[in-house]
């Protein structure tokens, strides 16, 4: 009974279920508020996800908004095009689809990203994805297709609670069982020691690729239902401060605990809404939380670790 | 003795114009444990990373089980089978005893992404079987009580042991252990000699040590070979090695006359 309780997709399942029935009651729900949860959502997305390659895997990367644009833009043509083509009833059932492509070709720039820069560590992976997270929103800058500077916009506001929370349930899931298992521990293997992990039969570059790709896939996830949800999108949006958001919300969280990692990026989402007198400052307080952070809890805000026994021989 | 499982022919190493290791041959036989020594600086690690596929030797060629390591990385050989230890203690920092052997029993399974997704009946299986295997070793080097303990908690004993446990969960043929002794006092390194012969009777394999501790090294090996600067000077029995002149002088220092 104990094992059945504990089996993630019991709780996958109960997740999804909770989600569906959200998603029943938010007609009558205020505007504004649903549109607040939906943004945690998506931040639960991306914090998860970002997780996975910065905390679990060790990776420093601040590429996580240009994953997320890829797959904004990709999900939002692609429902822009079957808008024009077909009719309103077409166009629900292209929503799902829209965004998993998104969410693939997301990936696909994440492989691209991760197998030149994995022979890179620390500050310089750093420097790397935040080269290609700028590079990213320069192309989409300049391409004709996708709206140049001013973005698309009329994109159909698909984005509901449901999918969100669903979505949301399946990355913590993924990230969850992926990294609980033997061969999950294999990207927290690659965090602590490289060396070491490589002399124990653990290939470092094939776990650092399978997170980069399997992070951006979800970012990719994440683009897509905040362009369904805003309905506009432009490059400016995507820029280092969205990566930096979700950075923050990771180091917050804890690096690598994951329900840290979901409660920060709920705080970081809510803040804001609390905080808007305050707003133009934002970014100077996360700065500053980071540098107290790094100092006072380099484990995360939210991490209260079991007290230890010493321990005798 | 048995059939040849390490052969260094001629192998040497140049970073820039410095010759770290020059002209080493070296062969170790399955089930036969040998002690690399010399004093600091002499070049052991270095052999040991080349070994390993750390570095790649400028010169000459390794075999391993009868095949050339040339180009290999190091989870490569791993794989084919040799495991080793660190001269630093180098455990996973972050996870427990336990996991820092489950961690090194992946390398042969064939249960990855889909497995852990999936999570069905197959998934549990495998990680039971893991579970009893890791159980197993740190029951034997009776670290079993310790299992959920971060492993940076262990005694510096602790670890050191931990560590080779590590290694062993990779199933090796060769075991490398590069200075197992370092920063132990002498009554830790007495049980650092059994522990080691210990590993050698139970699982049967090769053991190649690196120790520039020479008491522990003559108690226990059945072959040396002495490196200084590079090169090395003497090989054979411990007692040989002991009356060998040229050792005599690495170690001692030449004498006045």
């Amino acid at each position: 009974m104990s094992r059945i309780l504990k089996d993630p997709r019991l709780l996958l399942l109960i997740a999804i279920v909770a989600a569906v029935i959200t998603g029943l009651g938010a007609d009558q729900m205020n505007l504004y508020y649903r549109g607040v949860i939906i943004d945690i959502g998506i931040a639960i997305i991306l914090a998860v996800s970002l997780n996975l390659i910065n905390g679990h895997t060790g990776q420093f990367s601040l590429g996580h908004a240009g994953f997320m644009s890829v797959g904004a833009y990709v999900a939002a043509m692609i429902t822009l095009a079957a808008q024009k083509s077909m009719g309103a009833e077409v166009l629900a059932w292209m929503f799902l689809p829209a965004l998993l492509v998104g969410g693939l070709v997301a990936a696909l720039a994440g492989l691209l990203v991760g197998i030149p820069s994995l022979r890179l560590r620390g500050d310089y992976l750093a420097i790397v994805t935040l080269g290609f997270g700028e590079i990213i929103r320069v192309i989409f800058q300049n391409v004709e297709a996708a709206g140049g500077a001013s973005g698309l916009s009329g994109i159909p506001r698909m984005t509901g609670l449901t999918w969100t929370f669903i979505l949301a349930a399946i990355a913590v899931y993924v990230v969850g069982c992926l990294v609980n298992s033997t061969y999950g521990r294999g990207f927290i293997a690659v965090h602590d020691d490289e060396v070491a992990a490589s002399s124990m039969g653990l290939n470092p570059t094939r776990y650092k690729v399978t997170a980069f790709v399997i992070g951006a896939f979800f970012a990719g996830i994440a683009g897509g239902l905040f362009a369904h949800h805003k309905t506009t999108i432009n490059p400016q949006v995507f820029d280092f401060m969205k990566s930096f958001e979700v950075v923050v919300m990771v180091i917050l969280g804890g690096m690598g605990r994951t329900g840290g990692v979901i409660l920060a990026a709920i705080i970081l989402t809510l803040a804001p809404e609390f905080l808007r007198a305050v707003a133009e400052y934002r970014m100077i307080i996360y700065a500053l939380l980071i540098i107290f952070l790094m100092i006072a809890r380099p484990q995360g805000l939210f991490h209260f670790g079991r007290k230890r026994k010493p321990l005798t021989h | 003795m048995g059939a040849s499982l390490l052969e260094l022919e001629n192998i040497t190493i140049r970073f820039g114009g410095l010759v770290a290791v020059s002209d080493v041959s070296l062969c170790v036989s399955e089930g036969e444990l040998v002690g690399l020594i010399g004093p600091n600086g002499a070049g052991k690690t270095t052999v040991f990373n080349m070994i390993t596929g750390v570095y790649q030797p400028t010169d000459g060629k390794i075999m391993f089980a009868g095949k050339p390591t040339t180009r290999k990385k190091p989870h490569v050989l791993t794989k084919s089978g040799m495991a080793r230890t660190f001269q630093n203690i180098r455990l996973f920092g972050s996870m427990s005893v336990f996991d820092n052997v489950r961690a090194a029993t992946q390398l042969h399974r064939a249960h990855g992404i889909r497995q852990a997704l999936w999570r069905g009946r197959s998934h549990h299986a495998g990680e039971k079987e893991v579970e009893d295997r890791v159980m197993e070793l740190l029951e034997v080097f009776s670290l079993q009580d310790f299992r959920d303990e971060p492993a940076t908690s262990l005694p510096y004993g602790g670890q050191r042991r931990l560590e080779i446990v590590r290694a062993l969960a990779t199933q090796p043929k060769l075991l490398l252990l590069d200075e197992p002794a370092a920063g132990m006092n002498p009554s830790e390194k007495e049980e650092l000699m059994v522990l080691i012969e210990f590993i050698r009777k139970r699982f049967g394999m090769a053991i190649l040590l690196v120790e520039h501790d020479m008491k522990v090294v003559m108690g226990i090996c059945e072959r040396i070979a002495v490196l200084e600067y590079g090169i090395k000077i003497a090989e054979g029995t411990p007692k040989e090695i002991q009356s060998h002149p040229k050792v005599i002088e690495a170690y001692l220092g030449a004498s006045g006359d």
